[in-house]
């Protein structure tokens, strides 16, 4: 599929069979259109052909204005261009709708988070043990429903999570977590074992469930691009950058050229901080110590270069509805430029000098493979995908900020080894380097923020932003002039979790840390 | 009479004082030689303190076991500093027990240490355990093989008479026996005492842990006495390598300035191993766990060939 580029026109044609009403063109090269609820799995199949599948599924609780629920599918290939988003009423009366689980793995996911949130039921989905609540949540709420107010009964009913049971002579069971002795953040791994081969590991997430989609709706409007950057601390420029492309995009109002070269700078420059730590940690688990405390140097200088440009160590503030504002506005870019090459330089040297150790090597390598036709099954995204063969990165391939302007090199990797998914790293760092470089004389003295006219309510729209582990998803309605009724976000970890479990197949316990990390998925960006 | 209850109890100060000492050192270099500050070397005196001050949290389905097991490392291990030669050839429980006593008193507090992970019965418990025993089962053959080797050339199995022998005599070192025994008894100290490449003594992961894993349900006075007993054994088990191996300045006949000389002949020798220790973990990673039987049934075979160069140079 990857390779051959399918026409939107050919999109169009399979949704018009299908039996669509309202085509119109949504944004540059996507369409969108609504379609009665049954005819969503044919509609699936059509487009299967043409190598496109579910990339993403939100409800909204729309009863207050249609009578009904809204789900709003967006179908893509695996370069997410050219798109169509499909938007089908599901009657409160009758609360259900066919499933696209077993076409669509990531549809799966996104069917279960409705379910549990929304209380929508997807028929034929074949696994509906919840996802997003725990089992205290009482039976029947479903916080989402914009009716469902804060409830405080809650009582462990003392009911065990359902796990996938393995028996057999032998098979040892440890479970990990949510607790854990290193500064992470909560999650449960249960793992089935043979010996120190692991022969199943299921995770069980959703401790950290903060209601974050719910304080969206209720939240004064100026705050919330902060909650935004709150959603997963490692990624909030890659969050609230994703939520403002999405309100502008809500209000046809595109930002001035400079913000676009901006916030380029940003985004690269949170992608090289996360990446240059990363490295580090993977390289401390396999107990090389040399290598963790070099690249923890360097990410704290990058850090600071981070407090220099923006006034937050984590890049915050900088990103707002309309633009880019902060003491990046003002700051010398060629200069910020010139150091992170510095810094960068020195961190491919160490990572050189790690990689040329033989008994790291062969900590790295062959350990946790995600082989390219699991990745692909799963839908895998991001820099984890790249590491197994999958050719996409968003900025290269549906252009945001002013990423359209300039070249993108996409590192690929087939061996989808931890080996892999740390050279992915360290050649996106280089060429964040390259990026912030070829960015950084654009535009000085122009305007870097415009006032974003009022929304208009019932109107929807997507954000969608490369950050540094894959692609971000915001999708939100408009409630009125300076409201929104629904943001649903979708951060790279809900996608790639389930992967995890599949990569640790036939490696041995102590590898799985490694394998973790090489990962290094977000706890909070998936709880919500 | 007395001298020899002085030198008794001063051989056990040195020992049980100068462990912490001697991982402190161990941790600064590391910390050092990638570029970091580090702690101080005193700190590990500061953390023994502290544990020593706090309460023990023990499980409820633990048995006495779990609440002896820290004696009996601790008692080990000060039984064991009387049969090692630190300071002089004529370790003060001579008369007691040979090579093979001392072999079988650390294996005595792995087996408890062994038992007391899986007695709290949590799944990282039993993981160490398993893994320990295997590395233990492993590393102890390599042990009384290259010892034999070299007590095959002294002609006699107490470990004082081999120091003393070999210090006499410095030629009897000369062969290749010797350097193939060091070579076997030093991955073996690396295998006995957690270090990298075998185990990583400064990590936090619970699932890579050998170790640290068996003795993660202990707290408070209980993990004090286990961390003192670990550093004793590291601290016993590089006095060996330094005083086996290289029998420098240790005399038969203890008195005060002899002990004096072996003391600072011994704080030499263990200051040139801590560092060859540290160069080592720094620049190596941790071994897949797989590869540990390995790298032991290589350094097993090291110690065989090292006794098969005895019998046939003798």
């Amino acid at each position: 599929m990857l390779g051959t580029p399918i026409a939107l026109d050919s999109l169009r044609r399979a949704v018009i069979e299908a039996g669509a009403t309202g085509v119109a063109p949504w944004s540059t090269n996507a369409i969108e259109c609504r379609l009665p609820r049954e005819e969503i799995t044919a509609l699936a199949d059509r487009l299967a052909m043409l190598g496109v599948s579910c990339q993403f599924l939100a409800a909204a609780d729309t009863r207050a204005t249609g009578g009904d629920f809204t789900l709003a599918y967006v179908f893509a290939p695996t370069r997410l261009s050219p798109a169509v988003n499909v938007l089908v009423a599901v009657p409160s009366a009758a609360a259900c709708f066919p499933s696209l689980a077993t076409r669509s793995f990531a549809a799966s996911r996104f069917e279960r988070e409705i379910h549990d949130l929304f209380g929508l039921v997807p028929q034929g989905h074949p696994d509906l043990r919840r996802l997003a609540l725990h089992q205290y949540w009482p039976e029947g709420y479903h916080p989402l429903r914009r009716d469902t107010g804060p409830r405080t009964d809650f009582v462990d009913a003392g009911e065990p999570f359902p796990f996938r049971h393995v028996e057999g002579e032998g098979i040892f069971e440890i479970t990990v977590g949510p607790v854990h002795a290193g500064i992470i953040e909560p999650g449960h791994f249960r793992f089935s074992v043979e010996g120190e081969t692991i022969v199943n590991l299921e995770t069980r997430l959703g401790f950290v469930h903060k209601g974050t989609e719910k304080l969206f709706e209720g939240l004064p409007f100026d705050q919330a691009p902060a909650l935004a950057e709150r959603i997963s601390g490692d990624t909030s420029l890659g969050h609230v950058l994703a939520f403002c492309q999405a309100l502008e995009a809500l209000a046809g109002c595109p930002v001035p050229p400079r913000a676009g070269w901006l916030r380029i700078v940003l985004l690269e420059l949170e992608r090289i901080y996360n990446h240059v730590g990363d490295v580090g940690m993977i390289i401390n688990d396999t107990g090389f110590s040399f290598g963790h405390a070099h690249c923890f140097r360097i990410r704290e200088e990058l850090l600071r270069l981070n407090e220099r440009l923006t006034g937050h160590r984590l890049l915050r503030g900088a990103v707002v509805p309309g633009g880019v504002t902060g003491p990046i506005v003002t700051a010398s870019l060629p200069e910020a430029a010139t150091t992170v090459e510095k810094l960068v330089a020195e961190f491919v040297e160490i990572a050189r000098l790690c990689l040329d150790n033989t008994t790291v090597l062969e900590r790295l390598q062959g350990t946790g493979r995600l082989s390219p036709s699991t990745a692909t099954e799963m839908q895998v995204v991001g820099l984890i995908g790249r590491a197994s063969g999958i050719d996409a990165d968003v900025r290269r391939d549906v252009p945001f900020a002013a990423y359209g302007e300039v070249e993108v090199r996409v590192p690929l990797y087939e061996t989808g080894d931890v080996w892999a998914r740390t050279m992915v790293r360290i050649d996106e760092a280089r060429e964040a380097a390259r990026l912030i470089r070829t960015t950084a004389g654009h535009g000085v003295e122009e305007a870097t923020q415009v006032r974003l006219p009022p929304l208009t309510a019932g109107t929807h729209a997507v954000g969608l932003v490369e950050a540094w582990r894959g692609p971000i998803w915001h999708w939100v309605r408009a409630a009125g002039p300076a409201s929104l009724d629904r943001v649903k976000v979708v951060d790279p970890s809900f996608r790639n979790w389930p992967a995890l479990e599949y990569a640790v197949l036939k490696n041995i316990v102590p590898d799985f840390p490694l394998c973790n990390k090489s990962f290094n998925l977000s706890y909070s960006g998936n709880d919500l | 009479m007395i001298a020899d209850i002085g030198v008794a109890v001063g051989q056990v100060l040195v020992v049980g004082m100068g462990a912490p000492l001697l991982v402190g050192v161990l941790r600064t270099l590391k910390a050092r030689l990638v570029g970091r500050r580090g702690p101080s070397p005193w700190q590990p005196y500061a953390d023994l303190r502290k544990l020593l001050g706090k309460e023990v949290v023990v499980s409820t389905t633990t048995s006495w076991v779990f609440r002896a097991t820290p004696y009996v490392l601790v008692a080990t291990t000060l039984v064991t500093a009387l049969i090692v030669p630190v300071s002089s050839a004529r370790p003060p429980l001579a008369f007691a027990g040979n090579i093979i006593l001392l072999v079988y008193l650390f294996m005595l507090g792995t087996f408890f240490l062994a038992l007391a992970g899986l007695d709290a019965g949590s799944a990282f418990g039993g993981m160490g355990s398993s893994r320990g025993v295997a590395v233990a089962a492993l590393a102890e053959p390599t042990i009384i093989v290259a010892v034999f080797a070299l007590a095959l050339r002294a002609d006699t199995i107490d470990l004082g008479l081999v120091v003393e022998r070999f210090g006499q005599e410095p030629w009897l070192a000369a062969n290749p026996a010797h350097l193939l025994a060091f070579a076997a008894f030093f991955i073996v100290m690396l295998a006995e005492t957690g270090r990298l490449p075998v185990d990583n003594p400064a990590t936090h992961l619970e699932l890579t842990m050998i170790h640290e894993a068996m003795v993660l349900e202990y707290s408070g006075r209980y993990l004090a006495l286990v961390e003192w007993a670990g550093a004793m054994k590291l601290f016993l088990f590089m006095t060996l390598l330094a005083n086996l191996f290289v029998p420098w300045g240790l005399t038969g006949p203890a008195g005060p300035g002899a002990v004096l000389l072996g003391l600072l002949a011994l704080a030499a020798k263990l200051a040139v191993l801590t560092g060859a220790v540290a160069v080592l973990e720094t620049t190596v990673a941790k071994l897949r766990l797989f590869r540990v039987p390995e790298l032991l049934a290589g350094s097993f075979a090291l110690a065989f060939l090292s006794l098969m160069a005895v019998i046939l140079f003798r």
